[in-house]
């Protein structure tokens, strides 16, 4: 204990020189701006500012490139509420329930609740990081596929459990999803499958971002339209003031979704700590479970602040938590933190097991400045909530563009293919009608994010026993989970069963 | 009026540095799309990753080069998307075997590779067969092939992607050892090694680079090499030739230029990335990642190029991939 007090202190010497301090600040502001952005999230702001750090040493080009990565966590969320554009994919579902909050004039509740909730989920997951990180490391290590499908089972389960929903509208909702999410490649026999009408540009597949900012973005935009020229209504437009009063106020809301953020925080980082998985997932689980053990879960969808801070909680947790495989295992626990991962590369270093020996200076460096980092995200997403404010004061006829305009940015920069701009429109006009005919559209968010890594985990498990199922239960780790995930997902039919038995009854 | 100024005065310290390279010939004057055909943080975009910096660093060229990742169908997108580039002087792809067997598989895609433009071999990566350090009891391929021949079929390899690199080593292995290990895809060789250190497979055919850190740490060991010499990293691991096996196997790490690409533009880019390559970072690199292969270029890469793909041919069919 008193040994890593010591590092993390020699970390924080690292980080306190002047140049290093300067580089956390700047790359949380950069962050934030490209995490506001739609379609240019982390993975992208990482990439392309990778090359010029050889201006600076190892440890200063990480602690920079960590900074993005974290500002962009803060900074997914501002596009969500304001304009119900996720921002980054890891925003997703910040989106779910910030937007209606902006939309009843809510939004700095929304946005402080998200900076705050943010700041406390990377808090935990930073000291958790820096006094468990190598039995965590074992964890994440021994984690093998029927472990991975056991966790994504667990998440299904969160979604289909609700029960205030319409059970058979969710589950053709997660059809929809995990059919998307089939697109392209089979990682498992390496062949091609449904590129549908043998179009080159579904053989990537289809990009989960394409799918949010269509049913989101787009879907969102229509609706505010219809609203807007039949109904005459201002909902673009946010009453939200911000003074002194109305703060003091929203911290005593926030106060109250003490619980959604701490569950956020855990569950994101342990979410985050697994290879693979990553911020996106994360928060769209913890979004699940906060419904789940919420006192109003019919309130989820339509402003309830647990359903920003538990994601925004859980995404900035699971952004730190993916550094653990990235440093100690040399695999990436997200898109992002490979790419930080072809940095090492770069910079010389050998990321895993060796490198907390080898580079204790790099590591702790790292380590304290995402404590760092997050102080100063938070001060300055605080800082500007009045500014964003006062852009969604913007009349809607000029706002409505520029969104669009967003949008369509969005769409093209993951991939950087017309077609996938095309495909976008696609989805804002069915997530439209899907909105119009009462389809929850979350569940098919999460299929299409969560489908490819359940996918191969289910059957590179049925490979190693031989088609058996008794692989998910006869496991440590595996069984426990399973066992949780399917009585989450029986409980809605059980319930019915129930409840009919008793009308009978009666 | 001072933004303006700023402005010209940064257009003109451009114009000046970008000058003395042009009156050397051609050169690109526009970003150049750099398609890598593989995802974002595997082994092929990490090599992309570091030759953009070493690029970059050094100022070699008047423009960035700008990483596209395009993954779909095992390298097809990047394929057809280059394929379709005929003629472009300002795009070019990192590729890896997935060049051969990918066209080979797919023939629907309608890509010849003879007809795209060889520009550097950068290098060759290599492969051993690894298990896990705590097996005491296999220290050499007779211990691993009794080992596995006991488990019968619940010995597991990992790899990557079936029909994969990998996968055709194991069908080597189970044939000449008179083995049946199961092979399971994951995907990406970091996952793989993972599973391995995590004792969720029995062993792996990594490349040196995905192993690296594990091997480092002592929690994985390499038995033999898929190579023609011993590797210098690992001294202690016997080639399959010594150890009466004729199979090698290595897997490209090339710079390959659109179709059609003019022949100033060729040229270009072979200079370029001889400087790259004659790199120190890049020579580090290849030390450290155990990486073998000379620098090739031209129509002595294209021949490699025909000999290669005739190679993966037979072996895609041996294993019933292919027709």
């Amino acid at each position: 204990m008193l040994e890593i007090l010591g590092l993390l202190a020699d970390g924080f010497t690292i980080v306190f020189q002047l140049q290093n301090l300067l580089l956390i600040i700047g790359g949380c502001a950069l962050g934030l701006f490209i995490g506001a952005m739609p379609g240019l999230g982390s993975v992208n702001g990482v990439a392309i500012l990778l090359p010029l750090t050889f201006l600076v040493p190892p440890t200063g080009a990480i602690i920079f490139l960590a900074a993005i990565y974290y500002g962009a966590m803060y900074g997914g969320a501002i596009s969500s509420i304001m304009l119900g554009i996720p921002g980054a994919s890891t925003a997703v579902a910040t989106t779910f329930d910030g937007r209606p909050l902006a939309k009843q004039g809510l939004a700095d509740l929304a946005l402080t609740g998200a900076a705050f909730a943010s700041f406390i989920g990377g808090t935990i997951a930073v000291i958790l990081f820096t006094f468990f990180a190598p039995p965590l490391a074992h964890v994440a290590l021994v984690f093998g596929a029927p472990e991975e499908f056991a966790l994504m089972m667990l998440a299904f389960a969160t979604f289909v459990g609700l029960g205030n929903d319409d059970l058979f509208k969710t589950l053709f909702s997660i059809c929809i999803g995990l059919v998307l999410s089939a697109v392209g490649f089979d990682i498992i026999s390496g062949e091609p499958r449904l590129v549908l009408w043998d179009i080159i540009g579904f053989m990537h597949g289809v990009n989960f971002l394409v799918l949010a900012i269509g049913i989101y973005g787009i879907g969102e935009m229509l609706w505010t339209v219809e609203e807007h020229v039949l109904g005459g209504g201002k909902s673009m437009m946010s009453e939200a003031n911000v003074t002194v009063k109305r703060t003091i106020t929203n911290i005593k809301l926030l106060a109250k979704t003490w619980k959604a953020t701490i569950m956020g925080s855990f569950l994101g980082y342990f979410v985050g700590i697994l290879p693979a998985a990553g911020a996106t997932p994360g928060s769209l689980m913890a979004y699940g479970i906060a419904k789940q053990i919420s006192k109003e879960p019919e309130k989820f969808g339509d402003g309830a602040l647990e359903g920003v801070c538990a994601p925004e909680a859980a995404n900035n947790a699971a952004s730190t938590g993916s550094m653990l495989p990235m440093l100690t295992l040399g695999i990436p626990g997200s898109p992002t933190t490979a790419i930080l991962l072809g940095g090492m590369v770069i910079w010389g270093l050998e990321p895993g097991p060796r490198l907390f020996v080898d580079h204790g200076d790099f590591v702790w460096g790292l380590i304290a400045s995402l404590y760092a980092a997050n102080v100063f995200a938070l001060l300055i997403n605080i800082a500007f909530i009045p500014v964003f404010i006062k852009i969604l004061k913007t009349p809607f006829t000029i706002l409505a563009p520029v969104i669009f305009v967003l949008c369509l940015i969005g769409g093209y920069a993951p991939t950087q293919d017309m077609h996938d701009v095309w495909l976008m429109l696609a989805f804002g006009i069915v997530g439209y009608l899907m909105r119009k005919l009462d389809y929850p559209l979350a569940p098919a968010v999460l299929a299409i994010v969560l489908g490819p890594l359940a996918e191969p985990a289910l059957r590179q498990s049925l490979i190693i026993s031989d088609g058996s199922f008794s692989i998910f239960f006869n496991r440590a780790y595996a069984g426990p989970i399973m066992v949780v995930a399917l009585v989450l997902l029986f409980l809605p039919l059980l319930k019915m069963a129930y409840n009919k038995y008793q009308s009978v009854r009666s | 009026m001072v933004k303006k100024i700023t402005l010209l005065a940064i257009a003109g310290i451009m114009a000046t540095v970008s000058a003395p390279s042009a009156i050397a010939g051609w050169t690109p004057v526009k970003p150049v799309e750099f398609v890598v055909m593989a995802g974002k943080g595997g082994g092929a975009d990490k090599a992309v990753r570091l030759i953009q910096s070493i690029i970059a660093e050094n100022e070699m060229a008047p423009v960035p080069f700008t990483p596209v990742n395009k993954a779909g169908g095992s390298g097809a997108e990047a394929l057809v998307h280059v394929n379709g580039r005929s003629g472009n002087d300002h795009t070019i792809m990192f590729t890896l075997n997935s060049f051969y067997t990918t066209p080979l598989r797919q023939p629907k895609l309608g890509v010849d590779i003879a007809d795209f433009t060889p520009i550097a071999r950068m290098a060759e990566d290599t492969f051993l067969l690894w298990v896990h350090s705590d097996r005491k009891d296999i220290n050499n391929m007779a211990d691993f092939a009794k080992a596995a021949k006991a488990k019968g079929k619940d010995w597991i390899m990992a790899g990557t992607g079936k029909n994969s690199e990998d996968n055709l080593l194991t069908d080597f292995l189970n044939g000449a050892y008179g083995l049946q290990m199961k092979y399971v895809p994951y995907k990406g060789g970091g996952k793989v090694a993972k599973e391995l250190a995590g004792k969720n497979a029995d062993s792996t055919v990594n490349n040196p680079s995905e192993q690296l850190g594990f091997y480092e740490a002592g929690t994985t060991k390499a038995l033999a090499s898929f190579t023609d010499e011993r590797l210098p990293l690992f001294p202690n691991a016997p080639t399959f030739k010594e150890l009466g096996e004729d199979y090698v196997y290595y897997m490209q790490r090339t710079v390959v230029g659109a179709p059609g690409m003019s022949q100033e533009a060729t040229e270009y880019y072979q200079g370029l990335f001889k400087d790259v390559f004659n790199s120190k970072k890049w020579q580090e690199y290849r030390t450290k990642k155990s990486l073998q292969g000379d620098l090739l270029q031209g129509d002595a890469l294209m021949s490699y190029w025909m000999k290669e793909r005739d190679v993966h041919e037979v072996m895609l069919k041996n294993m019933g991939a292919i027709k």
